[in-house]
């Protein structure tokens, strides 16, 4: 047992440091710290800029972009993007569709997806959740019929996240009714671009518009866009909803936070009293900084199980449970430094004079979905409870 | 970085399973507790001859070399059955004591007794105003000819009835709670001046009171510079703290799993309780708990060897204070889920709970690690 890092180890973080320094922006930097939006062009700039170093999908498969380090490396890279603050490659290719794509799609579909995932040439979105099926995902209504060598797809999707810039989306859709509801689902590709693809917005409580539903109305889906097999599709998803979870500890946003939190409640720059001066306050951080400390330990433990045999362990339902949780608790915190000017509801755009504060409760407000999406941590507990504690 | 533990240590795990499956089972722990002692020395010789007594010296002392590692899988199993043995007090933290403070000639003296079970010799340090500040030492020790006279109450010294000696920290110079001058003398628990006062603990053990009235050692008796014996007992505090958290790491596993097994057999409304998902989801809250803490006793573990103090110290303080907050979680919710027969004595979760409880007061608590890792500069940035 040994939970050093290795002098290459220690060697590989300093380069991508260094990388980092040399390449992020200063202006996306400051996005990162305040909270506010990446735009599409921003963060396309952005994921060139990876994938011209060979660093936009590096848990890939090397044939098609990967750089074949190992979990530890990954980890250490995902660590330092977080925590410098850059912004991450968009979840939803790189992270989601991509991996089903190479795990359990034709040959075809590998090599004209994935090269534009991999540079961000198409945006995708997410067509899980239904107005109707939420965290019982498999009671979902969206139909996919098959007509000649198209499938024909009718209904509705719920939370698309960034849908509004999306060329793609992967969709869930029954292919099979009379089937049991898991064994009559099967994953599909969809230009956004088809005829009877209807876009609407959804406007959150943060007062942003990250969200949408997305309508389908006799869209017609070419039958090669089918992922694997039909009626397959539950098992995909379970593949590609077990990978969301492992990304979701960000221990390295959580670390960011926590130093600026630090900073701010040692020198407010609004000239208040220094927040840091509260004991009150100092050990609401310091137990923070304690469970980043846990959780981080426990993220490398299960990156060191993965190790062994490549699956994703139950365990990981710790590390979403634990890691948005504390991502909740540290955006409380950062809100609450900010003292009542935190009332002020920014936009995302223009320059007000009290910059610090923007992002501060709206990014609280934002960050309540991280305990709903990606399987609710009810869902998780309920996991645990089957999957590892076998009850 | 790998958490694989090496053929030797899975070995050492094995070995201390099978021990405590075939020679101590939770009746004859209660048995051993119900005794006046509330240890048996005949469990310290097998013990010893499993090579634990020796286990963290090092091989030219007499000792077997074993490392932070060892410790965590020993301190673990030990939790696992409630073992009263103050191996702990006696083994750990008076190991860390010698192997810091003590010269080679002391080593030489006590160790090869120490790791043959032969001795059992404990620290002497707690007073009843300091609680767990280690520099607040009031009993005295006064300069005499050929050696020292030493005067006061030391209190809750870990199974002191049953000690061969203590190692007594004793004011040599400066204000009560003066950092500098405090010595640590060696003393015969039945060496004239000497009395001692023995209670029961809640978690099955002894402590003592122990009453030191014009007390004469002599110069030999002091271990390292008598005026600078505090750096000595932090150390061994902090190596301490590492063991411990492994030990409660112990406790909450063994907690857990006997709390889910309950869950799949008892049957109440016509089916096991286990099915109902507010339960479910408690447990699966215990086990984020256990987890947590048992991530946070790895790098206290990883800390041991840390040299920079403050460094070492933040890691054992976060790792106390995950450590306090999830045993008290899972000790309180292990007794819930049982419902009232975890309220009875003869059933070993109340025991297990009682035992989370009483670690602690051991060596800080939540409160007393929170307000010392809040007035440092955080964890943040600590590498």
């Amino acid at each position: 047992m040994d939970l050093r890092f290795t002098d290459d180890e220690i060697a590989f973080r300093r380069e991508v440091r260094d990388f980092l320094r040399a390449s992020v922006p200063a202006a996306i930097r400051a996005k990162m710290i305040e909270g506010r939006k990446i735009d599409r062009d921003e963060l396309t700039a952005w994921t060139r800029t990876l994938h011209a170093r060979g660093w936009a999908v590096p848990h890939w498969p090397v044939e098609w972009g990967g750089t074949g380090w190992d979990p530890i490396r990954r980890m250490i890279f995902r660590d330092e993007i977080q925590s410098f603050p850059a912004p991450e490659t968009l979840s939803f290719g790189t992270a989601m569709v991509g991996p089903v794509i190479y795990t359990f799609g034709s040959q075809a579909q590998k090599q004209r997806f994935l090269p534009r995932i991999a540079d961000l040439t198409d945006w995708w979105c997410q067509g899980f959740s239904e107005p109707g099926a939420g965290s019982d995902l498999a009671s979902l209504k969206t139909r996919a019929v098959r007509d000649g060598d198209h499938w024909v797809v009718n209904g509705q999707k719920a939370w698309t996240t960034l849908g509004q810039h999306a060329d793609w989306i992967f969709v869930l859709a029954r292919t099979d009714p009379k089937a049991k509801p898991q064994e009559g689902i099967s994953f599909l590709l969809v230009d956004m671009k088809s005829p009877g693809v209807t876009l609407v917005p959804t406007r959150t409580i943060d007062g942003g518009w990250e969200i949408n539903e997305v309508f389908f109305d006799d869209v017609r889906v070419p039958a090669e866009n089918l992922v694997g097999e039909e009626n397959k599709g539950w098992d995909y998803a379970k593949f590609l909803l077990t990978n969301e979870r492992n990304g979701q500890a960000r221990v390295g946003i959580s670390k960011a936070r926590l130093k600026r939190i630090r900073e701010l409640a040692d020198f407010p720059p609004d000239g208040a009293v220094a927040p840091l001066r509260n004991p009150a306050f100092r050990r609401r951080l310091v137990e923070l900084e304690v469970e980043m400390r846990a959780l981080e330990m426990t993220q490398l433990r299960v990156i060191a199980a993965e190790r062994g045999d490549g699956k994703p362990d139950p365990a990981s339902s710790i590390l979403k449970i634990r890691g948005s949780e504390l991502m909740q608790a540290s955006s409380e915190l950062l809100m609450d430094v900010m003292g009542p000017a935190a009332a002020i509801a920014h936009g995302d755009d223009g320059d007000d004079g009290v910059d610090w504060t923007r992002g501060g409760a709206a990014t609280y407000f934002n960050l309540r979905k991280l305990s709903i999406y990606g399987g609710s941590n009810e869902i998780q507990r309920s996991i645990i409870a089957k999957a590892i504690l076998g009850l | 970085m790998n958490f694989d533990l090496s053929e030797e240590q899975r070995l050492l795990a094995d070995s201390l399973a099978k021990w405590a499956a075939r020679s101590y089972d939770f009746d004859r722990r209660q048995k051993i507790c119900a005794t006046p002692e509330g240890r048996s020395p005949a469990v310290w010789a097998e013990l010893a001859d499993l090579g634990l007594t020796g286990l963290p010296f090092a091989e030219a002392d007499g000792g077997y070399g074993g490392g932070p590692v060892e410790t965590m899988i020993v301190m673990e199993a030990i939790g696992r059955a409630l073992v009263t043995e103050p191996w702990l007090d006696a083994v750990v933290f008076t190991g860390a004591l010698l192997r810091h403070g003590a010269d080679s000639e002391r080593r030489a003296a006590l160790v090869p007794a120490i790791a043959a079970g032969e001795l059992l010799l404990v620290a002497a340090i707690g007073e009843p105003q300091a609680r767990w500040t280690l520099a607040d030492v009031a009993t005295r020790a006064t300069p005499i000819a050929g050696g020292w006279r030493l005067d006061g109450v030391k209190t809750l010294v870990p199974h002191g009835a049953a000690a061969d000696r203590f190692v007594v920290s004793a004011r040599t110079g400066g204000d009560r709670t003066s950092p500098i001058g405090i010595g640590l003398f060696l003393v015969d628990r039945t060496a004239p001046g000497v009395s001692v006062v023995s209670h029961e603990t809640h978690d099955g053990g002894r402590v003592a009171d122990v009453r030191l009235d014009e007390v004469t050692v002599a110069a030999e008796a002091v271990i390292g510079d008598p005026a600078r014996g505090l750096p000595i007992l932090e150390r061994a505090t902090d190596e301490t703290i590492a063991a411990i958290s492994a030990e409660a790491v112990g406790i909450m596993d063994e907690a857990l799993k006997t709390t889910v097994e309950y869950l799949k057999t008892r049957v109440q409304f016509g089916r096991a309780i286990g099915s109902f998902q507010v339960l479910q989801h408690r447990a699966a809250d215990m086990f984020v708990a256990v987890e947590q803490a048992r991530s946070m006793a790895l790098w206290a573990t990883m800390s041991v060897g840390e040299e920079d103090v403050v460094t070492r110290r933040k890691a054992m303080a976060a790792a106390k204070i995950q450590v306090a907050k999830s045993a008290r979680f899972v000790g309180q919710q292990a007794i819930q889920l049982h419902g009232g027969i975890a309220m009875t004595w003869e059933y070993k979760v109340g025991h297990l709970f009682k035992r989370l409880t009483m670690i602690d007061k051991r060596f800080g608590d939540l409160d007393h690690h929170l307000d010392w890792l809040a007035a440092t500069d955080g964890l943040v940035g600590a590498a």
